[in-house]
């Protein structure tokens, strides 16, 4: 299943942009630890409401080494800065929104993401773990109970393996819940049909991202370069 | 009603051997290091901990865990991101070596627990984990259209939590993402002991702005704020 050449893509920065691309104005956002933390950088001056898993609404920018408070992180353990508006509460509250559907939007990394949008993310078992523990942190409450879960991954793994499989075959953080898959290469729609290939990176072609995809992709009739 | 202790050493000291202990703390946010260095100190042998990592952001629990005093760990996001450098921390060591038992529920399900301790629930259904191992054991239930699972209250015997500023009554006010799990920890805790920044006098707190009430505090104990360093790679 690997491709004999590797395929060039977007950098993590474009995807990054490109899922800000999707997101609504007045609307409230989770954005996972990995490629969707970038995304904030891409949101600044629009209608968005950041939500991190600590307990915080508004989440501003990083912190510059300067502002550095030691009581204001994001789900990432970053530094982060207040907006006007933000607001503080606790990691059960912070649970009961987003399982009570107060979420808009979730955007999460994956390991792996099926036909079905169904998603694997939070234990590799190559790291050697027993099968039942590992980091869940807030992906499993965020993947079911976000209104519209976003995908932002590369597209293969460093080994070049799909990341885009028939069947999940890393444990499952949640089945069903991904509409939407950023990658490097390509943007891909979750529906009842099958997955269907809306975009390509520049230079790529939907032959190339098929080629590093494991189950037939739909090709959109609209098929379009990466909206940047 | 005056519960503040004089030392941190003195406000743990009474921990049995076995005893549960949750700690509150986000990462770096939040966690009352003060009181896991006195329990090293105090020596208290297998003990069940429950707090959300066992390291990343928090090197200090993992001192409990390589001084052999930890028998089980309940966490949410226990192990460093990179493998390298799991690999050589205390507690992935005890997990793969099977010397430490070990019980991951995601995070929403995790103070869902503690919160129904300290609210006298027994257990209650969330859609979070279901088709995932997190089922595995567990009731499966279908309200309406959505499946969802059964989960128990956790109860620990001792609550460690952290606030910026007490009075002598137990009434915390917690500073912006640092308050995270204390308010549930200390409520679920049969005796909550908070180490605080800065203990007032009754009523130089502002009533409305407590956001854990003394009746769930046993101890306070005065600490300086311990400097640390965000990271969890």
């Amino acid at each position: 299943m690997c491709a004999d050449k590797k395929l060039k893509g977007l950098s993590r920065e474009l995807m990054a942009l490109r899922v800000a691309n999707e997101l609504e104005d007045g609307s409230y956002v989770n954005l996972g630890i990995g490629i969707p933390t970038l995304v904030s950088d891409w949101i600044e001056g629009r209608d968005i409401i950041l939500q991190a898993e600590v307990g915080m609404l508004n989440t501003g920018p990083l912190a510059t080494q300067d502002r550095v408070e030691q009581d204001l992180i994001n789900a990432s353990c970053q530094p982060v800065t207040e907006l006007p508006g933000s607001c503080y509460f606790s990691e059960c509250e912070s649970f009961a929104m987003i399982r009570g559907g107060y979420m808009d939007t979730a955007v999460l990394g994956a390991l792996q993401v099926s036909e079905k949008g169904d998603l694997a993310g939070w234990q590799n078992p190559e790291r050697g773990l027993p099968e039942d523990i590992g980091n869940i942190g807030g992906s499993m409450d965020l993947a079911v109970g976000a209104r519209k879960v976003i995908v932002a991954m590369m597209h293969v793994t460093n080994e070049g393996e799909p990341k885009i499989r028939t069947e999940c075959t890393y444990p499952l953080t949640a089945s069903g819940v991904v509409t939407l898959i950023v990658t490097d290469l390509a943007v891909i729609s979750v529906t009842p049909r099958g997955l269907v290939l809306e975009e390509v990176a520049p230079g790529v072609t939907a032959e190339d991202v098929q080629s590093v995809t494991e189950p037939r992709l739909i090709i959109s009739q609209d098929l379009a370069e990466i909206r940047l | 009603m005056d519960k503040v202790y004089p030392s941190v050493d003195e406000a743990v000291a009474d921990i049995p051997d076995g005893a549960s202990i949750a700690i509150a703390g986000f990462f770096t946010a939040g966690t009352p290091v003060p009181l896991i260095r006195a329990l090293v100190r105090q020596g208290a042998k297998d003990l069940t901990v429950i707090c959300m990592q066992m390291g990343p952001g928090n090197e200090d629990i993992n001192h409990l865990v390589a001084n052999k005093q930890v028998k089980k760990a309940i966490c949410n996001y226990p192990f460093y991101r990179s493998a390298s450098r799991g690999a050589s921390s205390p507690t992935e060591m005890a997990v793969r070596a099977g010397e430490l038992e070990m019980e991951v529920f995601p995070m929403g399900t995790f103070i869902e627990k503690l919160r129904a301790a300290g609210a006298g629930i027994a257990a209650f259904y969330t859609p979070t984990g279901v088709g995932t191992v997190v089922e595995t054991g567990k009731e499966k239930r279908k309200f309406g259209d959505r499946e969802y699972l059964l989960e128990e209250a956790l109860k620990p015997d001792y609550a460690f939590v952290y606030a910026y500023k007490s009075d002598r009554m137990g009434n915390l006010v917690c500073h912006k993402t640092a308050r995270n799990y204390t308010p549930e920890m200390a409520a679920a805790g049969k005796i909550t002991i908070a180490a605080v920044e800065s203990i007032v006098e009754p009523g130089q707190l502002d009533g409305d702005a407590v956001h854990v009430p003394g009746v769930y505090v046993q101890r306070v104990v005065k600490v300086d704020r311990p400097a640390y360093f965000p990271s969890i790679d």
